[in-house]
């Protein structure tokens, strides 16, 4: 009497047979097999063996450049991001633009810079400027240019009109209304998504030297070619902490400047 | 109706206004100060980035020309004139697109399925001991700051060339953010079922399955797509380390300068990543009601 429909009570099971049969097609798919997983698992557990315990070896100061390189690289391109980003998200904001037309090319194209991967940024980069870390700053700018269009252009979107429309009724201009009523309330936003963005950009600059964009990557995917384990952990170890004190130190900054109530 | 003005006697506003004179001032040094820093940092990483603005400017034309020639056919002329000629690889490139998506479904789901399996231990509310709560929090940050495409590199070692490297990068990857996540849903979960139940003596185990687990499978769903969406991104590039997929055309197309190869599969993969952002959105809006994707 209190059972539901047939109908409604089938459709988790079949749900849940449906995922569950399109993931062993995949696992036939994908060659997966017990004897390859094995195999690799005591390959793997191998490799962590020969992990310990980490050492730089010799190379300790080369590591360290590469690290600061990372660094650079990832404050660099968010920098350069948020600068180029700022004027473009005004054009994608409703309240700003409040024509659709105009709003919509603006829209898709930083979708479309959103959609390609870092990492495919970066080897178009290594085409125009060459290898090595400046093609990483370029790849971390385009990138997040995409990312950070659409978030200003959220936050200026949920700005407060009021103080906008005080600035009108005093006769201010457009430019004034964006300068004096908008920029105050949307820069504290903005500011922590960018800090935010350099924590997360820390860890993409890791990887797209892997391929040849510079930074700690180079050396890691280098070490790992010539199976030099021991380089390897102390490399990822090295990445661990590096990625943890900027965490550390721009939740600091990002709490100082939003206050502690936004907790994002 | 008068409003009155109180004006203040000269030495009580003087002071006042070299109190407010000194408040701005210490607020502009401090903005100032704090400009200078980043100012002084970002130098530094110029520096140290070997960022140099003359081959920036010399080669920039190669930027735009790049595109320009990705979209231009061997013939010479314009892609979008002879789709079928630019797109002359398209069931290779549909097949491995298909691969990019069953590594990100099959990553996702066994990364899913291990994160539901650790995050009650990872939960401030559920977790059986201090110790072991420690340890899968630790191991699940593990996880999630080593990015996937370094699991990659070593899998490829581990497990030889292809997809199931990728898979299993995806897998670690998205258990370390999953759990996360994951146990960040626990931590909010009514935790009066789980005393109604522990009351008639039912183990740990009993109380999760009956009172937390139907709280929080809703919110682990929409987080589990949400992280197939990112997947999809992720295994696209997977195959530039060899770990399978359409990352690896693309990265052969590249170096090899085969131009409008580069922009028919950029387009693929932007398109696919496109209609997968749709489809997640939709089906989210669907099981969850709006406002599901925080």
């Amino acid at each position: 009497m209190f059972d539901r429909p047939a109908s409604a009570r089938l459709a988790m099971p079949a749900m849940i047979v449906a995922a569950l049969a399109v993931f062993v097609y995949g696992l036939v798919d994908l060659d997966f097999s017990p004897s390859r997983f094995i195999n690799g698992l005591s390959q793997l557990g191998w490799i962590s063996m020969m992990m310990i315990p980490p050492d730089p070896g010799s190379s300790l100061p080369i590591y360290l450049k590469a690290l600061g390189e990372t660094l650079s690289i990832a404050l660099l391109g968010t920098t350069l991001a948020a600068v180029f980003a700022l004027p473009v998200s005004l054009f994608a904001a409703r309240n700003i633009v409040p024509s659709k037309i105009l709003r919509f090319p603006v829209r898709r194209f930083l979708d479309s810079i959103r959609g390609v991967d870092t990492l495919i940024w970066a080897l178009v980069w290594i085409n125009v400027v060459g290898l090595g870390p400046f093609a990483g700053v370029l790849a971390i700018a385009v990138s997040d240019f995409g990312a950070f269009g659409k978030l200003f252009s959220e936050a200026i979107e949920g700005a407060d009109q009021k103080q906008v429309e005080g600035i009108r009724a005093s006769g201010g201009s457009p430019l004034h209304e964006i300068r004096f009523g908008l920029l105050p309330q949307v820069l504290p936003v903005i500011a922590g998504q960018v800090l935010y963005f350099i924590e997360s950009n820390t860890r993409s600059a890791t990887i797209i030297g892997i391929v040849g964009a510079g930074g700690i990557g180079l050396q890691l995917a280098e070490q790992i070619r010539v199976l030099e384990w021991q380089k390897v952990s102390f490399l990822i170890l090295m990445i661990l902490v590096a990625v943890a004190a900027i965490d550390f130190i721009s939740s600091k900054l990002r709490f100082a400047i939003i206050g502690p109530r936004a907790v994002a | 109706m008068t409003i009155a003005v109180s004006i203040l006697p000269e030495q009580q506003l003087a002071a006042l206004n070299a109190a407010y004179g000194q408040a701005v001032a210490r607020r502009r040094w401090r903005l100032l100060f704090g400009a200078a820093v980043f100012a002084a940092a970002l130098l530094l990483a110029a520096v140290g980035a070997e960022v140099n603005l003359r081959t920036l400017f010399t080669y920039f034309g190669n930027f735009v020309s790049y595109f320009d020639r990705i979209f231009t056919l061997d013939t010479g002329q314009r892609a979008w004139t002879d789709a079928g000629e630019w797109f002359w690889g398209w069931r290779k490139w549909l097949k491995m697109l298909g691969e990019t998506l069953l590594i990100s479904y099959v990553g996702t789901l066994t990364g899913a399925v291990f994160a539901f399996a650790l995050n009650f231990f990872a939960a401030e509310n559920t977790s059986p001991a201090p110790w072991l709560r420690f340890v899968v929090r630790r191991l699940l940050e593990f996880a999630r700051t080593v990015p996937g495409i370094v699991f990659a590199l070593i899998f490829v070692i581990a497990f030889g060339l292809g997809p199931m490297a990728g898979v299993l990068a995806i897998a670690i990857h998205s258990t370390g953010a999953l759990g996360k996540l994951f146990s960040e849903i626990v931590e909010n979960a009514d935790m009066k079922p789980a005393e109604g139940i522990r009351s008639t003596g039912a183990s740990w185990l009993s109380c999760m399955r009956f009172a937390i687990v139907p709280q929080v499978t809703a919110g682990y769903a929409s987080y589990a797509l949400l992280r197939f969406e990112i997947n999809v991104r992720e295994a696209s590039v997977m195959g530039f380390v060899g770990a399978g997929g359409i990352g690896q055309e693309l990265v052969v197309a590249i170096r090899k300068f085969y131009y409008s190869d580069v922009s028919a599969i950029l387009l693929t993969i932007i398109v696919t990543v496109f209609m997968i952002d749709i489809a997640t959105g939709w089906l989210r809006g669907r099981l969850f009601g709006k406002g599901a994707r925080t």
